[in-house]
Order: C-alpha cells, then sequence, then structure tokens
C-alpha cells in the first residue's frame, strides 16, 4: 500500500500542480500583473523595444537540449520567450535570429518564429533561415552560434536553455564585439558562466520567469505562483523531515 | 489545422506521461517514444539541410565569413559523400573522424579554458558586488584546494575549506537550484500539456 502510494505521489503532484494552475490561471485573469524586479528581465524587455528602434538584432540562443529527455523544459522555456520576440520584433528591418544545438529543437524554433510572424500579420517577411541549427555536438553548436553575434549586426545575445561550459564561447565572442549577453541555463556550470559572463544573474526558476516579464499572458504569471506555492511545500517538506528525524533520535 | 496538431500533441503528452505510473499505458509510451526518436532522427536530416541553405544564403550574399560557410559546404558535402560511399566504419572515415573532427574539438575544448579563465578575471569589471566578490572567492579556495601540487594538499585550504565549502554550501545551494529547474520545467511542462504554450505551431 505504501509502495503503491510512492509510486503514485509524483503522479498526485503533477495532477495537483495542474489544479493549481488552472486555477490560478482563471484567478489572475482580471487581476493586474505583480512582479519582483529582476534587472536581467527588465533588461531583456527594454532591449526589446530597443532592437527595432535601432535597426539592430536579437540573437536568442536555445542551447542543445533535446526535448526528449530532462533538459527539454529549458528548452520549451526558451521557445515561449523566442515566440514573443519574434512577434515583437518581426516588423524590425533586422528580425530576431534564433539558433539551437539540438535538430528537433531547430524545427520547433523556426514553427515559433513563423508563429510569431503570422501573430504580427507580417509572415510574408518570415525566412526560414531565422531559426538555425548551428551544430549538434555542444562544441559544435557553440562554435557555429558564436558567429551569428559577430556577424549580423547583433545588438543583444540572449541565451536561454540548456547550455554547458561551452556558453563561454558565446559569451566571449559576445565580449569581444562588446554586445551585451542575457543568459540562464538549467545546468550548474552553463549556470556559473553565465553568472560570470553577464551583467544581470539569472538564477535558477528565473530562467521559466522570462515568458512572464515579457508579457506572454496569465498562464505564464501564473505558472510563476504555481511554483512558489510548491516551493514553498518543498521548504516545509523538508524542515518538516528533518524536524521529525530529529525528534526521533532523541 | 492547428486545432488538430494541438489536440495530437497534447494526446500523446498525456499518454506518455500516464505510460510512467500506469502499466496499461506503458506499450503505448514505448511505441511513441520510438515514434519520437525516428523523427528526431528524421528533423537531424532537416537541421542539416537548414545549415546548408543559411550558409549557402551566406555566400550568395556575399556576407561577412562568407569563406568559411563555403568550408563548412565543402566539408559537409565530402563528409556525406564519402560517408555514404565507404561507410563510417571504413579506415578514411575514422582517420577524417580522428584526425579532424575530434582534434578540432579539442582545440575548441582547450580555447574554453582559457575563456573560462578570461571570464574570471572580467568578473570583477562587470560585477563589483558582494555575490561576484564571493563567486571569486569561492571559486579561487575550491581551485586551490583541488590543485594538484608537488607537496600535496595547501593545509587547511585543501582538507577542511576546499570539503566544507563544496560539500556543504555549494551542495546545497546546488539542490536549491535544481529543485528550483525541476518546478519551473514541471508548470513549463504542464502549460505545453493544457495546450498553452504551443511550440508546434500558433499559440
Amino acid at each position: 500500500m505504501i509502495a503503491q502510494f510512492a509510486q503514485l505521489t509524483p503522479l498526485l503532484i503533477i495532477v495537483f500542480a495542474a489544479l493549481l494552475l488552472l486555477v490560478i490561471t482563471l484567478w489572475k485573469r482580471n487581476s493586474p500583473a505583480r512582479l519582483r524586479d529582476i534587472p536581467a528581465l527588465t533588461r531583456l524587455y527594454r532591449v526589446l523595444g530597443l532592437s527595432i528602434e535601432d535597426g539592430s538584432r536579437l540573437h536568442i540562443s536555445l542551447g542543445h537540449g533535446s526535448l526528449l529527455d530532462a533538459r527539454g523544459g529549458s528548452a520549451l522555456a526558451g521557445l515561449a520567450t523566442l515566440r514573443i520576440v519574434a512577434e515583437k520584433t518581426s516588423v524590425s528591418d533586422m528580425p530576431a535570429v534564433a539558433s539551437s544545438g539540438d535538430a528537433v529543437l531547430g524545427l520547433l524554433s523556426q514553427d515559433t518564429v513563423q508563429a510569431g510572424y503570422q501573430a504580427a500579420s507580417v509572415e510574408e517577411f518570415y525566412s526560414h533561415t531565422a531559426g538555425r541549427v548551428t551544430g549538434l555536438t555542444p562544441i559544435g553548436f557553440a562554435a557555429g552560434a558564436m558567429h551569428i553575434s559577430r556577424n549580423e549586426k547583433v545588438s543583444t545575445t540572449i541565451m536561454l536553455g540548456h547550455f554547458g561550459a561551452e556558453a563561454a564561447l558565446i559569451a566571449d565572442a559576445s565580449d569581444r564585439d562588446s554586445i551585451p549577453m542575457i543568459g540562464a541555463s538549467d545546468n550548474l556550470s552553463g549556470q556559473a558562466v553565465l553568472f560570470a559572463n553577464t551583467q544581470d544573474e539569472l538564477i535558477g526558476e528565473e530562467l521559466f520567469a522570462a515568458g512572464a516579464y515579457l508579457g506572454a499572458g496569465t498562464a505564464h504569471l501564473a505558472s510563476l505562483t504555481v511554483q512558489d506555492v510548491l516551493r514553498w511545500l518543498v521548504i516545509a517538506a523538508l524542515v518538516g523531515g528533518a524536524a521529525i528525524k530529529f525528534l526521533g533520535t532523541i | 489545422m492547428r486545432v488538430i496538431t494541438a489536440v495530437i500533441a497534447i494526446a500523446t503528452g498525456v499518454l506518455i506521461l500516464f505510460g510512467y505510473f500506469f502499466e496499461a499505458f506503458a506499450p503505448i509510451q514505448t511505441l511513441l517514444l520510438n515514434w519520437a526518436v525516428i523523427l528526431a532522427g528524421v528533423a537531424v536530416l532537416v537541421g542539416i539541410f537548414n545549415l546548408f541553405t543559411v550558409h549557402m544564403d551566406k555566400i550568395r550574399r556575399g556576407e561577412k565569413g562568407g569563406v568559411y560557410s563555403a568550408l563548412l559546404i565543402i566539408g559537409l558535402a565530402a563528409t556525406l559523400f564519402f560517408g555514404i560511399l565507404l561507410r563510417p566504419q571504413h579506415s578514411i572515415m575514422q582517420m577524417v573522424l580522428n584526425g579532424i573532427i575530434v582534434p578540432t574539438e579539442a582545440a575548441l575544448m582547450g580555447i574554453l579554458t582559457i575563456s573560462l579563465l578570461y571570464a574570471a578575471i572580467r568578473l570583477l569589471r562587470r560585477r563589483t558586488d558582494l555575490m561576484g566578490v564571493i563567486f571569486l572567492i569561492t571559486a579561487a579556495l575550491l581551485f586551490l584546494g583541488s590543485a594538484t601540487l608537488p607537496f600535496g594538499d595547501i593545509p587547511i585550504v585543501g582538507t577542511l575549506i576546499r570539503p566544507w565549502v563544496s560539500q556543504i554550501w555549494a551542495l546545497g545551494g546546488a539542490r536549491g537550484i535544481l529543485i528550483g529547474v525541476a518546478l519551473g520545467t514541471l508548470t513549463t511542462g504542464l502549460r505545453v500539456l493544457f495546450g498553452i504554450d504551443r511550440p508546434y505551431g500558433g499559440q
């Protein structure tokens, strides 16, 4: 009985999170968004507008996370951000360009950019070269992506997805051309590298908050609330577990 | 069309999720995952075609770095042609792999080491806040504590401070970050499962 319950616990957590997400999405539909200040995401919002005004391009790098494994979450978060960026920059002379190190992710990035163009009613300007697969190994991907910032009049490099230490190559290329960077990774090595290379850091789950800060919709705002609720539950479980263990040893 | 793709994506996601918890759904989950692997293989071919068209465009427009694009396309075409003709196990193909591809990636790994070191030096110029200082001091302590030195471990740093920092502070912090990432992944996955985020087209 206990073993069965333990096996179903993850499903129960998923169902609980799903219900919470639905309820909070409906609840937040008419209430204004209140978000804490994350400097990197505030800057991301600002560079979106600036890139259109100064006729420069944004380079969104989605990393090399495969959607067939656990790294897909960060890739999906990157795609959600790309969708908004593509829509807002599609009318620019220099629309955003996305790079990825996974073939499936590359296909989805093209689809996402195209959806952004459709939403802005400028689908005729869409080019499939806006979503690129720059390499299929981490280093190969970085080697291909680092040249985009250098050669294509990029004003800001945005890295959201799964990156390891190879993120330093892209960051270094951006830095040589004085191109500001905003970056977040679900990988600890990648996070350390991006922390050292960016002006404002995005740590841990802040990667998944980009959509909410760029105005992706109520569901993204609700996601943040669900994450907060679940985080407090995890904290309570950890502290409670430690207390029970401590009391048990007395 | 978009409704149909959304229905297919959501149904597939739910069936694969159920496969993890209920035995009855396990064969369907395996079947769907096998299909996904085959489709991912096809996507690699599409990705290579995309790489080819991007670099062909660069050459045609005479963009900066067009020479490198030409080299990439020649390399790509030659590898594909000889790979199909000779098979990947052939000694010449192995020589190409071991003599060109592996050393090139190794060289990039070497550059990566320098880039990381340079990033650490630049860190204080970029951010002179408390977090930046803590980051650098921690990295320096762990580096000194882990370095192989002719006289063995540095007293206290190697034997006491490094294990204390890496196994208590760093491990605790890493777990906290990973829990946050897991929660973010969960809510992102749910949004896709509900069809709120549709990376497969439209929103």
